[in-house]
């Protein structure tokens, strides 16, 4: 077990030259049988266990992972967190996720570098800006802190972005949530993983899961690269590749695998203290800690598993870039990757019951996963601990897409996510 | 850049193309339809990793076809020239 994290401990074990800090989890060894098993080690996972475990005092808990913990798309983010959505469900959602994020460190005793600078979403054209206008108006009415800002806020608040007339892209007002910003991933996945771990939960890497364990129509377990694991209930929370395990079961689901990539430039001094996400450009931007801007914009246009991104698509996110902070011209690219993420028809996640009984969904998170762990960790432990929806995960469920019920985020804020 | 076929223009950059869906029996008559079984048609698809059949358009001649490609990998397995792919 390890010890709590403090400034004293930080003192006392830098008088030791830092050899004492213990373990952050066990690296634990799957038990024949628990009372939950959690298939996926990232973020939403982990957040899971940690949930069961704190708030359902349910520690029989399993998270299995096949690679290491928060290698997918955990660690393959842009790191930002936000709540700026469109519907009632979705603001709803989001919001206790970034309420959850606000006291996520202290919670946890993990820092997860939690850095409320505040987002802005662009706006171009006169259409934009009515769209910027009718998002601000929907966040404020279900109770989230919205402004709307005009060029000159907007000029104010980024000097280095592109202020000439003859830009392509003239950014011309926009949404600023204040409490939106960045938080470190890894973080956030280890802060997890430690803190379900000391509650007694076993978190095993290297473990995936190969099938499901069905007795008499329901699941009782999964199957995995090492072991059988039996259990009463299976969480499933493995993004991307959601379609590929629920396949196992039988049980088709409404996504689509796409690649997301992301970029990092060399680092440079602080220059750009906020998040913007252009309408425009389809790009957002900001700088990470290091130092490096940290930016990405829409899927590849093309279905795929390869984690690696399209070459036109990377093209056009760089244009972008370039087009709202000109100076960037001069930044070397440092890196450049792919997650795989599963989007849903309406860009809304899933989550509840799936049609196999026994496995419980949390997916379909599409390119914004990252900011929702705490508030999918939350649903997800409900609805194994209980069987039953939460309130604010019921307008989730899959039956949704028979009943018509979608919420059509995409449509509805009209931003990437 | 990747060079997909069209079976009409030849070989073109894959920016001109467009991914349709997967190819699916629409249920009929319509109005027997259920609302699950509708939903299936619409939305549930199976997002296989690995060798994948897919309905493309061709966006600048709107040609439609039926290519193979590996999901995985990207690389395009087959194509099939034929304006009504069937599923």
């Amino acid at each position: 077990m390890s010890g709590r994290y403090s400034a004293f401990a930080l003192v006392r074990q830098g008088f030791a030259g830092h050899k004492g800090w213990p373990q952050a989890w066990r690296k634990a060894k799957p038990k024949p049988a628990y009372d939950f098993v959690i298939v996926g080690g990232g973020g939403h996972g982990l957040a899971t266990a940690y949930y069961l475990a704190k708030a359902h005092k349910r520690t029989r808990v399993c998270v299995i992972e096949k690679g290491w913990l928060g290698g997918g798309n955990t660690g393959r983010n842009t790191t930002i967190v936000r709540s700026n959505y469109f519907y009632p469900e979705s603001v709803v959602l989001y919001d206790l996720a970034l309420r959850l994020y606000e006291g996520l460190s202290r919670e946890l005793n993990f820092n997860v570098m939690l850095s409320q600078r505040g987002i802005l979403n662009l706006a171009h054209t006169q259409a934009q800006l009515e769209m910027a206008a009718r998002l601000a108006n929907a966040m404020q009415l279900n109770g989230v802190d919205a402004e709307l800002w005009g060029p000159n806020e907007v000029r104010e608040r980024l000097p280095l972005m592109t202020r000439s007339l003859d830009s392509r892209y003239l950014p011309n007002g926009g949404v600023w949530q204040k409490r939106g910003g960045t938080a470190r991933h890894d973080a956030v996945a280890w802060g997890y993983a430690r803190a379900a771990d000391r509650l007694g939960v076993d978190v095993v890497e290297n473990c995936e899961a190969t099938g499901f364990i069905m007795q008499n129509g329901a699941c009782v377990g999964v199957e995995t690269t090492l072991d059988e694991i039996r259990s009463e209930a299976v969480g499933v929370a493995v993004a991307g590749h959601s379609s590929q395990l629920m396949a196992k079961a039988g049980v088709k689901l409404p996504i689509h695998s796409y690649t997301l990539q992301a970029m990092v430039s060399e680092p440079v001094k602080p220059c750009l203290d906020v998040v913007v996400l252009h309408l425009g450009t389809g790009v957002y931007a900001s700088q990470s800690d290091k130092g490096e801007i940290v930016f990405g914009g829409g899927l590849d246009r093309i279905p795929s598993y390869g984690q690696r991104g399209s070459p036109p698509m990377q093209e056009l996110v760089l244009a972008g870039l370039l087009e709202m902070f000109p100076p960037f011209g001069q930044l070397k690219m440092m890196r450049q990757w792919g997650g795989i993420v599963d989007v849903v028809p309406d860009s809304s996640p899933i989550i509840g019951p799936a049609p196999a009984k026994g496995i419980f969904l949390n997916c379909g998170w599409g390119t914004g996963g990252f900011k929702a762990i705490p508030a999918g960790g939350t649903l997800l432990a409900h609805l194994l601990a209980t069987g039953a929806h939460h309130e604010i995960s019921r307008p989730f469920d899959l039956s949704r897409f028979a009943s018509g019920r979608l919420i059509d985020e995409a449509a509805g804020s009209g931003i990437e996510h | 850049m990747q060079i997909f076929l069209c079976p009409f223009c030849g070989p073109r950059d894959e920016s001109e193309f467009h991914y349709v869906g997967e190819p699916k029996a629409r249920p009929e008559p319509a109005g027997s339809v259920s609302d699950a079984d509708w939903a299936n048609y619409l939305w549930f698809n199976a997002n296989p990793k690995g060798e994948a059949r897919e309905i493309w358009l061709h966006l600048t001649c709107m040609e439609t076809f039926a290519m193979t490609r590996d999901t995985a990998t990207n690389a395009i397995v087959a194509n099939e020239a034929s304006a009504r792919p069937q599923p």
